[in-house]
């Protein structure tokens, strides 16, 4: 059962990495490419990491539950510092003077 | 002791030497410190996952040392009711999270939509949500910027954000006002 969970999990964070790829190929400019790269791959790493941690710790002992934790722990870092980055490189190429895609 | 008090501004200082050793301020001040000094100590634990007294020891020698040094680096952490600001904080948290599930649906919909380019529609938007904490426009910030199709570009020094949305749907959060009204309840700005 537990182990059905986790499957789903992964399968989904693995549709959201390649949605987050697919975007990055067919959106039109950098600012709207922007969107898929940060936020889609930070969910799927999410999904991956939280069906990876229950799965660790399925076969219950205190090493499986500490690996389980760092592995919920990435999911942490990568949210914390994820939005930072896309901010990041955004704001630059605004400074730089990159026009946005504009609809017609 | 006497490092972390030349570490802090001479201010900080100054009213420490006028008040009395247990008013609030120093109080608040020693509950953050402990607090720093609980949380590294968990991630000690976690990171080395040895429970022997010598690398426990360790822990704790490493952990007051941070916890002493950065105490000063981080003013917003400590001050009066410092626990239920977090406790707010982290009610905030779920519905930024269901937030953010929601939008990465709508961005993975229009990700894989044939005509991704008619549904598009960038455009930056400029708006002033009137905060006045450093630490709530930085948390509006990141929470726009985790929010699939909307991220911020700056803040201005009068608080006014420049956001990047990549269709109107999702940018319907700011707009309306929902995201800014939680992130000003959430600090206790409201």
């Amino acid at each position: 059962m537990l182990l059905a969970l986790c499957s789903i999990l992964i399968i989904l964070g693995m549709v959201f990495l390649l949605g987050g790829s697919v975007g990055i190929l067919r959106l039109p400019d950098f600012y709207t490419r922007m969107h898929p790269a940060g936020k889609l791959d930070s969910m799927g790493s999410l999904l991956v990491n939280l069906g990876v941690a229950i799965y660790v710790a399925l076969d219950f002992n205190l090493a499986n539950l500490l690996t389980s934790i760092k592995v919920l722990l990435i999911a942490v870092f990568i949210y914390l510092s994820s939005p930072t980055a896309t901010h990041c490189i955004v704001d630059a190429a605004i400074r730089a003077g990159l026009e946005p895609w504009k609809k017609g | 002791m006497a490092l972390s008090e030349e570490l802090r501004g001479p201010e900080t200082v100054e009213a420490l030497d006028k008040s009395q050793p247990k008013d609030p301020e120093e109080r608040s001040i020693l509950a953050s410190r402990i607090i720093l000094f609980v949380v590294l100590f968990l991630l000690w634990m976690v990171f080395s996952g040895k429970f022997d007294p010598f690398h426990l020891s360790l822990g704790v020698i490493s952990s007051t040392i941070v916890s002493v040094f950065a105490g000063p680096l981080i003013p917003e952490l400590r001050g009066k009711g410092l626990m239920r600001s977090w406790g707010r904080f982290l009610s905030y948290l779920p519905w930024l999270l269901w937030q953010i599930w929601l939008a990465n649906l709508h961005m993975l919909r229009l990700s894989f939509s044939p005509r991704v380019l008619d549904l598009i529609d960038p455009e930056i938007i400029t708006f002033n949500p009137g905060l006045k904490k450093d630490l709530s426009k930085l948390t509006l910030a990141n929470s726009i910027t985790l929010t699939p199709g909307t991220i911020t570009i700056s803040i201005s020094t009068y608080g006014t954000f420049r956001v990047h949305r990549i269709d109107k749907v999702s940018a319907e959060g700011i707009t309306s006002g929902t995201m800014i009204e939680k992130v000003k309840k959430a600090f206790g700005e409201s």
